[in-house]
């Protein structure tokens, strides 16, 4: 019989393998972030800009084939402030999650805010990448260490509205 | 009872890796090509379903990244089914004839190429007591051909016969692999991947996606569409215990073929997921048939895109009855090893 602090069961771990494939415009976002540069693509029926680029404009349903080079600096679109820590993850809560708006872009994505009080930033608050020294840089949006605040003034909200043309 | 016809399919050209390009960048192009052929916009489908696997992506919700293919802005009617996307099609169906659509969009795609598709497939079985054994697909088709063996159903001169068949017929669909068939002799040498199958008898790795419109007779009408009527449409399980199944039988589709009142004597053509040669000399004895009067598309052995080769049945048996030379056609898509669900579906062409 087994003494209750034995196990009487099997653990293991279901793994499996994949080469997986980011799609061609992904690809190129990624290729050339290893640049150092930002590119989205954008949808020649309704004009938006995505980044990073799925290849696709799920409003128009047609493929996004317009190239566009964009900035390193946006806004915050949406923040959250993490409390909790994530296992593997270097930086010490509390620190923020945003949604970063770069200019010229229609979609956000994810990244961090540093270089500034938690309790200090705000929708509409202007930032910019700062990017790991270039030796570093990777196929990877972790080339941005994360974004910072410009001081320039805050734009307002209602301005990113996307109005397809 | 409403009527509910196929009005366009589009099949991609199947590939053995689609190598950079991703899922969305699969099923594009077929969407378009589905809509273009039926003069229809994305404006008219009221309902769009897809089938996918997450498990080939290796992503939790990745089929909501095929989304992105179509124009998924809101308000939109969708929804998804972990299956084969002929089980998409019957979800479509059931919602035409509620009165819930009239024009539905079915899409299903899938790339193999990516993960180890044996393993992946393996994590599809029942979670307790066989998944834990990872018996991968191979194995398990195997098992079925040595009791049909045992059974005197089958030959590896059979098997051959449904390999050459599926490279022959193949040269009818352009989106196929171009397979050359070994010699009998060549195949009778071939190494054994799990007795008695070799590589010949095994549906190769695909990439790909196909997409089907469905539509009601009223939106027939309206926008002047070409129907292929779903006359009839069911599907049945087996039980997903192997042990309790006799695998040189394929319950549910005889169960089907009764429910359905289909009569094997007034169906022309006959299209059937079969992936594995075993399974082709099977459905041909329980669809009353020659190896070579089944599958005029190659089947899945000539080009098995997962989660896609279930629909492509119902849209080859579309294809062949729109050229005119059938009126009755069986399609036959399944899910499961060795055979365990299945549906069928029974089109008509209104001339």
């Amino acid at each position: 019989m087994n003494n209750s602090s034995e196990k009487d069961y099997f653990e293991s771990l279901i793994s499996l393998e994949y080469t997986h494939t980011a799609g061609s415009a992904t690809t190129r976002f990624l290729e050339a972030v290893a640049e150092g540069k930002i590119v989205g693509q954008k949808c020649l029926r309704c004009s938006a800009v995505y980044v990073p680029p799925r290849g696709s404009c799920p409003r128009d349903g047609v493929p996004t084939s317009e190239e566009v080079t964009l900035t390193d600096r946006g806004c915050v679109e949406s923040f959250t402030v993490v409390h909790i820590p994530i296992p593997g993850n270097p930086i010490e809560p509390p620190f923020v999650s945003a949604m970063i708006r770069l200019d010229g872009a229609n979609i956000s994505f994810l990244h961090l805010i540093q270089e500034i009080p938690v309790a200090e930033i705000r929708i509409g608050m202007r930032v910019e990448a700062v990017w790991k020294p270039q030796e570093e840089w990777t196929t990877s949006l972790e080339n941005i260490k994360w974004f910072k605040p410009t001081g320039e003034p805050d734009i307002k909200p209602e301005s990113l509205i996307f109005k397809p043309k | 009872m409403k009527r509910i016809g196929v009005v366009g399919y589009s099949q991609n050209s199947i590939k053995s890796d689609a190598g950079a390009a991703n899922e969305v960048e699969l099923i594009m192009p077929v969407v378009h090509e589905v809509l273009a052929e039926t003069n229809l916009t994305q404006s008219n489908i009221d309902f769009t379903c897809s089938g996918s696997c997450d498990y080939l992506q290796g992503a939790a919700f990745a089929f909501v990244e095929g989304l992105n293919a179509i124009q998924t802005y809101p308000p939109i009617k969708e929804s998804h089914v972990e299956m084969d996307a002929a089980w998409a099609l019957y979800e479509s169906y059931l919602r035409i004839l509620s009165g819930d659509a009239e024009i539905a969009l079915i899409y299903g795609f899938g790339k193999s190429s990516p993960g180890n598709l044996d393993q992946i497939m393996s994590l599809q079985l029942d979670p307790y007591y066989v998944a834990p054994l990872w018996p991968d697909r191979v194995n398990l088709a195997g098992l079925q051909a040595q009791s049909m063996m045992q059974a005197g159903m089958l030959t590896r001169e059979d098997m051959h016969a449904a390999v050459c068949a599926s490279a022959h017929n193949a040269k009818n669909n352009p989106s196929a692999f171009n397979i050359d068939p070994p010699s009998l002799e060549e195949y009778l040498a071939s190494a054994m991947i799990s007795s008695p199958l070799t590589k010949h008898d095994c549906a190769p790795i695909s990439d790909g996606a196909s997409a089907i419109i469905i539509a009601s007779e009223d939106a027939c009408k309206k926008h002047n569409l070409d129907p292929i009527w779903i006359e009839k449409i069911g599907h049945q399980v087996d039980s997903s215990n192997l042990g309790f199944r006799d695998l040189t039988l394929v319950k549910p589709v005889s169960d089907l073929m009764n429910k359905l009142d289909i009569d094997l004597n007034t169906i022309d053509i006959i299209e059937t997921q079969a992936q594995f040669s075993h399974e082709v000399v099977l459905m041909s004895q329980i669809f009353k048939r020659t190896i070579q009067d089944i599958n005029l598309s190659g089947g899945p052995l000539a080009g098995n895109v997962m989660m896609a080769a279930g629909l492509d049945t119902i849209g080859h048996t579309y294809k062949f009855l729109k050229s005119h030379q059938h009126s009755v056609a069986l399609a036959h898509a399944v899910s499961g090893p060795c055979l365990q669900h299945n549906l069928l579906a029974c089109l008509r062409s209104p001339l």
